[in-house]
Order: structure tokens, then C-alpha cells, then sequence
């Protein structure tokens, strides 16, 4: 058990371990530095607050996109997945979505609707909202209908149902949907602010690129893995093992 | 008063009621018998609005309690909301008496996952019962328990029918059952095109 709980964090050495090898094969700092020298870059950055107010911007970015992909894909998933006609009607458009690049999407929105904050929001929303749906919609098959019965015939408000009927069903499908969410959410925030936003983490990745500064762009990609995997652990993990906890009870 | 008038039921083409006619009248218990698989669910289903898929009418009032054949609890709230969540005029001290009525008391911040069968039938009972319906429905409330339990329950709903008298019809395999606590039987049998009242 103790030995099981350390593999992660061997293999995470075993990574760096490699990073290091590498570094001092190539021997080129221009190309791939070693780890310790990103370390007085990070500080700079930080103490500059030139990577606080990039990743803010990003941030604020991701939680948008999260939010709205989240409520218009649950939305969407609940109607179809407890309507067949809804759900034929809608389901091609789904299908199309759901394979569109998310590049198109966003060179689409950029040109349709401008340079702007809304735009990038958006394409990152359009691309997200297809896969919360398609997974809501296996959850909302799979209600009980059994339940729905007793809801309907106790007259509970649609309010009640949903809180306390539905929502608790569908929980695991949500935090699913959540978790991958969030993983496909920021990678292609960084896309969108890359090709067309002047601030954020992709912005920057985009100016050290054409920098050919590989350094900085290392430092400015850990920085927001990091924050995505607190945000992993703090957050979604938490909230996956609470939707649970009746049962284990 | 609660009518039903259905001139005919069926699932995907498949006639399953005919022409099934009857009256309760307020305070009245029946009990509807019939061999398995012949629509006394589907029945009670069109009785209580779950299933508006029919041809006919119905008249019921909007106070309805319905006992399904299973507990049908809400696995992920604590018995206490359980009472609660379908009763919202329920004070917190009516529904503890309702549990403690059906007895169940101590167990309110339990989920129903941590109850008995027979204790999660209780508390399916309580929840039909906790704001005196004028119209009660329950479809077989004592299968699949032992014969104990089983006795348990019935005196239990037989109280709480004569404190309440709710209008009833319930579904039942035993005719002891139905001689305890119905003052008429109606018994469903097949027919060509669905299944009709004797
Ligand atoms: N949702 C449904 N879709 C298709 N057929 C159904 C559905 N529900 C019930 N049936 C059919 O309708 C008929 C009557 O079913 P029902 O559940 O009402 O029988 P029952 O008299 O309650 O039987 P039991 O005593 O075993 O509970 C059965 O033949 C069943 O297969
Ligand atoms: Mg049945």
C-alpha cells in the first residue's frame, strides 16, 4: 500500500530524470534547458506579475467556458436524452459538432464575430458543449423512471425534481463531464488566446515562440499545469467522491 | 369521486385493457386481483396519472398517494427528507410523528439504503399516508416480505386506512389480503382485446 502510493511519484521523478538526460545530451539551452535554469526565469516572471496577470487572464477565460459549456451541455443532454423526438432531430447536429476541428470553430468565430473576448469565449464553449451533452445524455437515460413516477405523483415542483430527483442521478455523469471538461477546456483556451486574444498564457506562448525562446515557453506551460492539476485535486476530485458518499454510507 | 372509464390501453399495438369501468367511493378500499402480467400495474398506473397513453377517462383528486411495488425511496436523501421532500407543508414534528407512527423512529438521518426492506416499505407507507390523500393506490405493498413482516404491515396500512380513510384500491395476489381490507374485489381477466372487469 505505502509502495503503491509512491509510484506516482517515482514515475514523476523518472520524468524529470529523463528531462535532465536529455537537456545535458543535447546540450543547448536555446533548444531544451535544463529544469533548475527555468527557476530564476519563473521568479522573474512572477515577481514582474507578468505570469500572475496572463494566468488570470486565462483562468477567468477557463471558468466562462467551463460555465457555460456545462449548463448549455446539461441542458442539452437532459432534453434529448429524455426525448426521442427532440433527440433524433438534434442528434445530427451533434454529430457534426462533435467532429468539427476545434480549430474551425474558432477561426470560424474570430471571423464571424471579431477579435474579441466574446468570440474566444464562445469558440471555446461550442467546442466543449457537444461532449457534456453526449455524456448528460447517457445519464439522463438512464433515470429511474420509477422515481419519476413517484415525483410525478407526490406533485413535487420541478424545482424539488431536479434538485432532489434528478440531479442527484445524473451527478456522476456531470462530474465526468466536468473532469474532462476542464482538460479540454484549457488546451483550447490557449489555441484561442494563441490566435487571436493579447493577453493570457497561450498569448505569451505565442510571443516566446516566435521569440524561439523555449525556456519561457516551458515556464509559462508548468505554471498552468500546475494550477489545472490543483485545480484537478482541490476541486473536481472533491466534488466526484461527495456526489458518492450516499452510497458508501 | 374517483371514476375510471377506459375503453382501451395498449403497448405498441399490443391490447392489454379493454373495457374497464368502476367507482370508488370516498372512504370505499377495493381490491383488484387478477393473474400476473394482465394489467393491474398498467391499471393502477392510468388510475394515478403516471401513464395519460390511453383511451378513456379518469377522474381522480389532485391528493393522491401511491404505493408502488417497490419502496421507490429517494436513495441519496435521508429518511427524514424522504417524508419531507414530496410533502413540503409537512412540519418537521408531523413528519417525526409519521415515522414514529409507522416506526421508524430514531431512524430519521438514516439513508434508505441503510433500512430493511421492511423498514424501507414503512417508510414508503408513512409517505403515502403523511398528508391524509383522498385518493390512496398501492400495488402489492406486502409482496416479498416474510410472512411476519407481512402481517406487520397490514395491520399497520389497516390502521392507518381507518384513521385516514382514503378512498383505495390496491393490487394483490392473496385473497386473505383482499378479504381483510377491501369491502369489494374487482378481478381483472383476459380477453380478446384486453383485459376487462368481471
Ligand atoms: N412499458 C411497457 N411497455 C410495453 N409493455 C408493457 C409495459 N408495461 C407493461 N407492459 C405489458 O403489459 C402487460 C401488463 O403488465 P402489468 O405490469 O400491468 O401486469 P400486472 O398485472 O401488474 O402483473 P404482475 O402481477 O406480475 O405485477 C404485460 O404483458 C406487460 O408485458
Ligand atoms: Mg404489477
Amino acid at each position: 500500500m505505502q509502495a503503491a502510493r509512491l509510484i506516482p511519484f517515482l514515475s514523476l521523478a523518472g520524468l524529470l530524470l529523463l528531462w535532465v538526460v536529455a537537456a545535458i545530451l543535447t546540450d543547448d539551452a536555446q533548444i531544451l534547458p535544463t529544469p533548475w535554469t527555468l527557476v530564476p526565469l519563473f521568479n522573474q516572471e512572477l515577481v514582474s506579475g507578468e505570469l500572475l496577470t496572463h494566468l488570470g487572464a486565462t483562468i477567468i477565460r477557463v471558468i466562462w467556458a467551463f460555465a457555460l459549456a456545462m449548463t448549455l451541455g446539461t441542458a442539452l443532454g437532459l432534453v434529448m436524452g429524455r426525448s426521442a423526438r427532440v433527440n433524433s432531430w438534434l442528434d445530427p447536429w451533434l454529430v457534426i459538432f462533435l467532429n468539427l476541428p476545434a480549430l474551425v470553430l474558432i477561426v470560424l468565430c474570430y471571423l464571424w464575430i471579431g477579435l474579441t473576448e466574446a468570440a474566444a469565449i464562445i469558440a471555446v464553449t461550442l467546442n466543449k458543449v457537444p461532449n457534456v451533452a453526449v455524456v448528460i445524455r447517457e445519464g439522463a437515460r438512464a433515470l429511474d423512471p420509477d422515481l419519476d413516477a413517484m415525483a410525478r405523483v407526490y406533485r413535487m415542483s420541478w424545482l424539488t425534481r431536479m434538485r432532489h430527483v434528478v440531479f442527484p442521478q445524473l451527478a456522476p455523469f456531470i462530474a465526468g463531464a466536468a473532469r474532462s471538461g476542464v482538460a479540454v477546456i484549457w488546451k483550447i483556451v490557449l489555441v484561442v488566446e494563441f490566435l487571436g486574444r493579447s493577453s493570457g498564457i497561450g498569448f505569451q506562448i505565442h510571443l516566446y515562440f516566435q521569440l524561439f525562446d523555449v525556456a519561457m515557453v516551458l515556464v509559462y506551460a508548468f505554471s498552468f499545469i500546475c494550477v489545472m492539476l490543483l485545480v484537478e485535486w482541490l476541486i473536481l476530485q472533491p466534488f466526484e467522491r461527495s456526489t458518492r458518499r450516499w452510497r458508501t454510507a | 369521486m374517483i371514476r375510471a372509464d377506459i375503453k382501451s390501453k395498449s403497448f405498441n399495438g399490443t391490447p392489454v385493457l379493454g373495457r374497464v369501468a368502476f367507482e370508488i367511493a370516498p372512504g370505499e378500499t377495493l381490491a383488484l386481483v387478477g393473474p400476473s402480467g394482465i394489467g393491474k400495474s398498467t391499471l393502477l398506473r392510468i388510475l394515478a396519472g403516471i401513464d395519460a397513453d390511453f383511451e378513456g377517462s379518469v377522474e381522480r383528486p389532485d391528493a393522491l398517494a401511491f404505493v408502488f411495488q417497490e419502496p421507490t425511496l429517494l436513495p441519496w436523501r435521508s429518511v427524514l427528507k424522504n417524508l419531507l421532500l414530496p410533502h413540503p407543508d409537512l412540519t418537521q414534528d408531523q413528519a417525526r410523528d409519521m415515522l414514529v407512527r409507522v416506526g421508524l423512529e430514531g431512524k430519521e438521518g438514516l439513508f434508505p439504503g441503510q433500512l430493511s426492506l421492511g423498514q424501507q416499505r414503512r417508510l414508503s407507507l408513512a409517505r403515502a399516508f403523511a398528508q391524509a390523500p383522498a385518493l390512496l393506490i398501492m400495488d402489492e405493498p406486502f409482496v416479498s416480505l416474510d410472512s411476519e413482516t407481512a402481517e406487520v404491515m397490514l395491520r399497520l396500512t389497516e390502521s392507518l386506512i381507518a384513521d385516514h380513510r382514503p378512498a383505495t384500491l390496491f393490487v394483490t395476489h392473496d385473497t386473505r389480503e383482499a378479504d381483510r381490507l377491501a369491502d369489494r374485489t374487482l378481478t381483472l381477466r383476459s380477453h380478446p382485446g384486453g383485459a376487462v372487469i368481471d
